[in-house]
C-alpha cells in the first residue's frame, strides 16, 4: 500500500516538476478559463442577482473547457518524448500509473483554480471563499482529473486529438459540472450545506465510479 | 546419471502478432538459455523489434504464449517487468529533467534503496558521471542512450533486452557497451539484442537467431563458427504475408 501511493506520488510530483520548468499547463488552463469569464462579464450587464445566476455556470464551464487544453497537453508530453513507454516498462501496475497521471492533472488544476477563483470573485462581485467553494471545487477536480486522464490517454495518438478529447470529455462530464454549478449557486445564494447535499453527493460517486472504471480502462488502453 | 534440465530463461510459444492485415509474427517458437547473448538477426520487417516489443511488454501477442524465467507475462506482467531492463530505439527521457532527476525518479519506480550510491555506480558504468546534473535535452543522443543503459541497469535486472543499441554511439560508447554486455554474461545473466550490424552481432553472441518472415528462420548456438550459413540466412529475401498467409 505505502509501495503504491510512493508510485503515485513519484509520478504526480514528476509531473509538476515538469510543469514547474515549463509552464505549459498551467498558464494554458487558467489562461483560458480567465480569458472566457471576462469575455461573459464585459458582453452581459451584471447585475448582483444576474451575477449570482449565471456566474457559476460561467466559472465551471470555462475550467471544463479549459481544463480540456491543458490535459490534452498534459499527456501528449509523455508521448512526445515517448516516456510514456519507460513508465510502461517499470514493474508497477497500469491503474497506478493512471492514479500518477492523474493526480498530476488534479494538481495543475488546482492550481489553475487558485488563481481563477479570485479573478472569477472579483468579475462577479459574488462571496466565495467558504469551505463549501473549498469541498465544491475539490469533488469537481478530481472528477475531472480522473476522466480527462482516461479520455487524453485515449485519444493522444489519434491525429486530431484536439478535436477527440472535448468531444469525448465534455459530454461524461456534464453530470459533474451541474452538480459543482448548482452547488456553487446554492452557495452564493446563501444556502446551507443541507440545500446542496444531493449536489455534493451525485459529485462523490461521480469521482469514485470514474476513478475506478478510468483505472480499469487506462490498462487496456496503453496495450495497443 | 543424473541429467539435468536447463530452464530456459525466455520461453516464447506459438506468438502471433499482426498489425492490421500484415502479420509480423506467425506463431514464433524459441527458447533461450540462461548466461547467453542472444544476438536477433534479420532483415527489416522479419518481426525482431516486435519480439522485443513482446518481451519488454510493451506490445502484446495476439495468440501464444511467452515467459521470461517461468514468469507468465500475460499473468504476471509486473513481476515480470522487474526482472528486465530495456534500452529500445528512443531513450524515451524527461528531457526537462536532468539525467541524475531521470534515473532518481525511474528508481522510485523500480522501489530501488540506496538511490545515490546506485545512481553513482551506474553513471560511471556507462560513462555518465559528469552528466548527472546535466538537463537530457542538453545532451547529444548517444549520451542520451547511455542514461537509458543506466536506467535500464539500475535494478540489476536478470534479462536485458536491447533493440540495436549501437544506433546513434560513437566507436568509444559501443565499446564501454560491449564491456557491460560481458559483464553481463559473465555474471551469468542473460542479453538479448538486435542489431544491423551483423558481424558485430556474431562477434559479441553466445548464439545468433535468424528471424525472417515472422519465424525463426535459422538458430546457432555457435555464430562465430555458423557465420556463412546465418548471413545466408539473413539475406534471403522473405516476403511480408497477411495473417491467412498469403503474401501482401
Amino acid at each position: 500500500m505505502i509501495d503504491s501511493l510512493a508510485v503515485i506520488w513519484s509520478i504526480g510530483r514528476k509531473d509538476l516538476l515538469l510543469e514547474l520548468r515549463n509552464k505549459d499547463v498551467v498558464v494554458a488552463v487558467a489562461g483560458f478559463a480567465l480569458l472566457i469569464m471576462v469575455i461573459f462579464t464585459f458582453s452581459l450587464n451584471l447585475s448582483q442577482d444576474s451575477a449570482r445566476l449565471i456566474g457559476p455556470g460561467v466559472l465551471w464551464s470555462a475550467v471544463a473547457f479549459a481544463g480540456v487544453t491543458g490535459l490534452n497537453r498534459a499527456f501528449s508530453l509523455e508521448v512526445e518524448g515517448n516516456t510514456l513507454e519507460a513508465l510502461m516498462l517499470a514493474p508497477v501496475s497500469r491503474d497506478l500509473i493512471f492514479l500518477g497521471k492523474a493526480l498530476g492533472n488534479f494538481l495543475f488544476i488546482t492550481v489553475a483554480l487558485v488563481v481563477v477563483l479570485p479573478v472569477f470573485a472579483v468579475l462577479f462581485n459574488l462571496v466565495i471563499f467558504r469551505w463549501e467553494m473549498l469541498a465544491i471545487s475539490l469533488l469537481t477536480t478530481v472528477g475531472f482529473s480522473a476522466v480527462g486522464t482516461l479520455f487524453a490517454a485515449m485519444s493522444v495518438r489519434v491525429r486530431a486529438r484536439e478535436v477527440m478529447l472535448p468531444l469525448l470529455f465534455l459530454p461524461v462530464v456534464t453530470p459533474l459540472i451541474m452538480a459543482a454549478v448548482e452547488s456553487t449557486s446554492h452557495m452564493v445564494n446563501g444556502r446551507s450545506w443541507s440545500d446542496m447535499s444531493e449536489w455534493l453527493q451525485l459529485a462523490v460517486a461521480f469521482d469514485v465510479v470514474f476513478l475506478v472504471v478510468s483505472a480499469f480502462v487506462f490498462q487496456h488502453i496503453l496495450e495497443d | 546419471m543424473v541429467s539435468t534440465v536447463i530452464q530456459p530463461v525466455v520461453e516464447v510459444r506459438k506468438v502471433v502478432k499482426n498489425f492490421g492485415e500484415t502479420a509480423v509474427l506467425r506463431g514464433l517458437e524459441l527458447a533461450l538459455p540462461p548466461g547467453e547473448v542472444t544476438v536477433l538477426l534479420g532483415p527489416n520487417g522479419a518481426g525482431k523489434s516486435t519480439l522485443l516489443r513482446i518481451l519488454a511488454m510493451l506490445t502484446q501477442a495476439d495468440s501464444g504464449s511467452v515467459s521470461i524465467h517461468g514468469v507468465d507475462l500475460a499473468q504476471k506482467g509486473p513481476t515480470a517487468r522487474g526482472l528486465t531492463g530495456s534500452v529500445l530505439h528512443s531513450p524515451m527521457l524527461y528531457a526537462d529533467m536532468t539525467v541524475r532527476e531521470n534515473l532518481i525518479f525511474f528508481a522510485g519506480l523500480y522501489r530501488l534503496r540506496d538511490i545515490d550510491d546506485l545512481i553513482a555506480s551506474n553513471a560511471v558504468r556507462v560513462g555518465i558521471e559528469s552528466n548527472l546534473d546535466d538537463r537530457v535535452r542538453t545532451l547529444s543522443h548517444g549520451f542520451q542512450k547511455r542514461v537509458a543503459l543506466a536506467r535500464a541497469l539500475m535494478h540489476e535486472p536478470r534479462l536485458l533486452l536491447l533493440d540495436e543499441p549501437e544506433s546513434g554511439l560513437d566507436s568509444h560508447s559501443v565499446s564501454r557497451l560491449d564491456n557491460v554486455i560481458d559483464e553481463y554474461r559473465h555474471a551469468g545473466r542473460t542479453v538479448v539484442m538486435t542489431t544491423h550490424i551483423v558481424e558485430h552481432g556474431l562477434e559479441i553472441a553466445d548464439r545468433a537467431v535468424v528471424l525472417s518472415g515472422g519465424v525463426v528462420a535459422l538458430e546457432s548456438p555457435s555464430p562465430a563458427g555458423d557465420s556463412t550459413s546465418i548471413l545466408a540466412a539473413y539475406s534471403e529475401p522473405h516476403e511480408q504475408r497477411s495473417p491467412q498467409g498469403s503474401a501482401l
